[in-house]
């Protein structure tokens, strides 16, 4: 039986890798050819840092995940800890709220963002699709992330220690930078590293809110899917795989040793 | 301890999600005094500790220091520091850092933040733990970490929340004396929440009894044991058997037929009353020559003590002796003046008292279930 | 604690920035170009009917796919040791924040006639060197698509359920005589139901509602709901106000899925224990 489920496991995973392993591998391919082997290279890497659509978009992606990584979190964070101290009703309405974001369907989100930008030029002028209605669309979907991943700290966290630094004598504000800060961080650090992530990763949402001047890499890449495609692309993959393989292990890693301390506590 | 009074809350009513939780409170507090509030959990104790603290806003009534409304006051302008039954320290702190928050928040100077620290660990017997993280301290030295942190600020009155819950029983009888010994040397209040009823009896220069939201009875230590004024408080403080008997007047009353002389005086002429006999003042006497007879039902050795239940034409009363009678076996007891006490008759009346279904394992199971209760109560 | 009024930018930002659209895309749904209400862009539905029910059929099937695929993953990772257990989890986690449109696009090397799968075929002398199985552009290959985006979706939270399962629970059922199937079907599956709920309901709206899995697996030739919102949104035969009305009926049926779904069970912030 343990080797059934040891085989079966190891076909699911096979299947899970499979189209990635296949990216990676003809990362290195010499040849023009998608998928016929003609000898190892580094040359997609470097046609890849030379492919300017790419690199431009890649810049936008990441200068977009930063803000809103960052914007979301501060929202976010502040979100949770306002909820937390929120009654039945009250909490039940917010959290729903956040969930809407995560229950939609990508596609309706995106349009829905999308019409108002565009109703809002329309009506005034401003706000034409690009950087900044991108970055909009992209805060609003990362912060049910952030609220998510900071609740359970604050529900872990023993109460009684934000009253007994208002019971020294600290005023609330300095005493939840004192003292709930450094306890929900761990919460805090994961949920911005998942807006980060998910900003980055973002097709739906970003297609629909791009603009001429302001596409993401998602978004060119899917443009590119048209044309003869380049393995620049399995370079691109690839290099995506490992920085992601990265941020996860430095989640991961974060994660052990937040329940170690935990551990530690009782 | 003078009769200054410090803290006055007078007409506190309280109620969470609809239900009350105090009704028409009063209570004074003297400088210098140690207060227990002693209650079962939901009595109203911790809550009232933590409208002095600041915590929690009375529905209405009036929250007075020094002689100054404070209603309006928040907790973190209150001259109250309290300490919290799971101690809150701070995890992210060393101990140093810990007793040293509040005179940070202060900006007191570094020169006078370290006199401090130091005096205060010292006081709990912490000397030397400065540098110590305080998630690997034990129970005993976090209970001690967070006394040090508290009354570094100088309060003048010190709100102490079930503090000891958490510690094994050596621990706890230890860590009373050194509540006690600190309170006395440094001369301020202590304010002290707790259901168990033997730390109160021993620590205490007043004790409050609390039941349901309304205080029962306040008063010394021996009053509350000696004196109780209704069933309930006759029954949370040690055992004892209640029964009903009638003042035929003063220092005369009746009950199982018989006519006893007592000590009490007061009550109507023929007023229904209930009579309370501690277990361990009853003489146990050859049948003939006891006031009154019974049969010995069940015998359980308690190494102090054996708790014998004997059964009186129905009523089963609950005598702590040292000597051994066998279930089964007839004896007889004789009741003295001093060991009879009477008190009113009150809506718990007929609640207590009554040993019918004494057995070890209920005393144990309602001692489990306050426990649970106690730290369910903590949590909120 | 007092301190409401710190979500207060939360609420300012998700009330103008998903409530308000929201509200537009009903107001669009309800009007026409000069912005006069009318139920033309509602009646249009019907046209589409079909793709509805192509859509959610084929999003059921991914999702029943996936669910059967997920379940025996989820409870072999869930019965490891803790090390192992965390490990797991990250492999299977990986693909999921991978570019999904690149991982799709990866399937489309495989499935291609010229793609590896074929050329394999041929290799092994299965097929013919010039024939090739037609993989893509079939409905198989979007099913194949959407099983391989959403299944790390469906493993988690099945996972996060058992991992909490106590095993005191399943020792007190052998110890009361059940063998390994009974166990299993009458211990394990109902205790894992809050996690089938949760995974069904991550995986059927993507599933449903996808509109690149589609185009880039199915060319063409299938249309699905989200493949039409995203004409009338981009490009030549765009349409705002069909395309709103569309997107409404859409989340409206997703919404009623999903509600029947929580009849079932209560689960409340399951999605983000998971996400952790």
């Amino acid at each position: 039986m343990k080797l059934l489920s040891k085989i079966y496991n190891g076909i699911i995973f096979a299947f899970l890798y499979a189209p990635i392993v296949v990216l990676i591998v003809y990362s290195f391919n010499d040849s023009k050819h998608r998928v016929k082997w003609g000898g190892f290279t580094l040359d997609w890497y470097k046609e890849l840092f030379h492919n300017e659509l790419i690199m431009e978009a890649l810049w936008l992606t990441l200068q977009i995940a930063v803000l809103a990584a960052v914007i979301s979190t501060i929202i976010g964070t502040m979100a949770a800890v306002g909820i937390y101290s929120m009654n039945g009703r009250l909490r039940n309405l917010m959290m729903g709220v956040n969930n809407i974001p995560m229950v939609n369907p990508e596609i309706v989100t995106g349009i829905s963002m999308m019409l108002m930008f565009v109703a809002i030029y329309r009506a005034t002028g401003f706000l034409r699709p690009g950087f900044l209605t991108l970055l909009l669309a992209h805060i609003t979907f990362c912060i049910p992330y952030v609220v998510l991943q900071v609740m359970p700290k604050l529900r872990q966290m023993n109460k009684h220690m934000y009253e007994a630094a208002l019971d020294l004598g600290c005023r609330p504000v300095p005493a939840f930078f004192k003292v709930v800060l450094p306890e929900i961080m761990p919460g805090v650090i994961t949920g911005a590293l998942m807006a980060f992530t998910m900003s980055l990763d973002d097709f739906v949402i970003s297609y629909f809110n791009s603009g001429a001047s302001a596409q993401n890499l998602s978004v060119t890449i899917y443009s590119m899917t048209k044309k003869p495609i380049t393995p620049e692309i399995n370079a691109l993959s690839t290099l995506m795989f490992g920085t992601v393989l990265l941020l996860l292990i430095i989640v991961n890693i974060r994660q052990v040793r937040d329940l170690n301390k935990q551990k530690e506590r009782r | 301890m003078n009769e200054k009074k410090i803290i006055e809350l007078r007409d506190i009513a309280v109620s969470f999600d609809g239900e009350p939780v105090l009704k028409n409170l009063n209570l004074s507090i003297s400088d210098g005094e140690f207060v227990t509030l002693l209650g079962p959990s939901g009595c109203g104790k911790t809550t009232t500790l933590r409208i002095i603290a600041g915590f929690i806003t009375p529905d209405s009534g009036d929250v007075f220091f020094d002689g100054k409304r404070v209603n309006d006051l928040p907790a973190y302008k209150r001259t109250v520091n309290t300490i919290f039954q799971r101690y809150a320290l701070f995890p992210h702190l060393n101990v140093y850092e810990n007793v040293a928050f509040g005179m940070r928040v202060q900006k007191k100077s570094n020169q006078e933040i370290e006199e401090t620290v130091t005096k205060m660990l010292e006081l709990v017997n912490l000397k030397g733990f400065e540098k110590r993280s305080v998630a690997k301290l034990s129970g005993g030295q976090q209970q001690r970490v967070a006394i040090a942190r508290a009354l570094a600020n100088n309060p003048r009155v010190l709100l102490l929340d079930e503090p000891l819950a958490a510690l094994d029983l050596k621990l706890r009888k230890d860590m009373q004396t050194e509540l006690k010994n600190i309170q006395k040397s440094l001369g301020i209040s202590f304010i002290y929440v707790t259901h168990d009823q033997e730390e109160a009896l021993s620590m205490s220069d007043t004790v409050v009894v609390m039941d349901n939201g309304v205080i029962q009875q306040i008063g010394t230590p021996q009053d509350i044991y000696n004196e109780p004024q209704n069933a309930f408080v006759a029954d949370f403080i040690g055992e004892s058997n209640i029964l009903d008997g009638v003042m035929l007047e003063d220092y005369l009353v009746e009950f199982f037929g018989r006519k006893f002389s007592c000590l009490d005086a007061g009550f109507e002429k023929n007023e229904p009353v209930d009579v309370v006999i501690r277990p361990e003042d009853i003489d146990i006497v050859e049948p003939v020559k006891g006031h009154l007879t019974g049969l010995v039902t069940n015998v359980t050795f308690k190494g102090v003590h054996y708790d014998t239940i004997v059964d009186f034409k129905g009523f089963k009363w609950l005598i702590q002796t040292t000597d051994y009678y066998p279930e089964g076996s007839t004896i007889g007891i004789v009741l003295n003046p001093e060991d009879i006490h009477i008190m009113k008759k009150s809506a718990y009346s007929g609640m207590f008292g009554d040993y019918s279904s004494y057995s070890e394992e209920f005393d144990e199971l309602g001692d489990a279930v306050a426990a649970a209760e106690a730290e369910e109560e903590a949590e909120e | 604690m007092k301190s409401r009024t710190a979500a207060t930018p939360f609420a300012l930002w998700m009330g103008i920035f998903t409530v308000v659209p929201m509200a537009i895309v009903v107001w669009f749904a309800f009007t026409d170009e000069t912005g006069a209400f009318t139920m033309a862009n509602i009646a249009q539905i019907w046209q589409y009917a079909g793709t509805y029910v192509d859509s959610i059929w084929m999003g059921a099937l991914a999702t029943v796919i996936c669910l059967v695929l997920a379940y025996p993953v989820a409870l072999s990772i869930s019965r490891k040791s803790e090390n192992m257990q965390r490990t797991m989890v990250m492999i299977v986690m990986l693909p999921m924040w991978m570019n999904f449109l690149l991982r799709t696009y990866a399937w489309m090397s495989l499935l291609e006639n010229n793609g590896l799968i074929n050329q394999f075929l041929r290799w092994l002398g299965v097929i013919g060197a010039d024939a090739s199985l037609e993989m893509i552009n079939t409905d198989g290959a979007i099913v194949l698509g959407m099983v391989y985006n959403f299944l790390p979706f469906m493993i988690l939270p099945l996972y996060s359920v058992m991992a909490k399962l106590d095993n005191r629970v399943i020792e007190a059922a052998q110890d009361l005589g059940s063998n390994n199937w009974q166990v299993f079907r009458r211990v394990i599956l109902p205790l894992s139901a809050p996690g089938i709920v949760s995974g069904v309901t991550m995986v059927f709206v993507p599933a449903v509602s996808t509109f690149v899995i589609s185009k880039l697996l199915g060319g063409s030739k299938y249309m699905m709901i989200g493949d039409v919102i995203e004409t009338m949104f981009v490009g030549d035969g765009c349409n705002y106000n069909v395309g709103a009305a569309l997107s409404l009926v859409l989340m409206v049926l997703m919404l009623l899925c999903m509600s029947m779904m929580r009849k079932v069970d209560n689960g409340e912030d399951e999605l983000g224990g998971m996400m952790a």
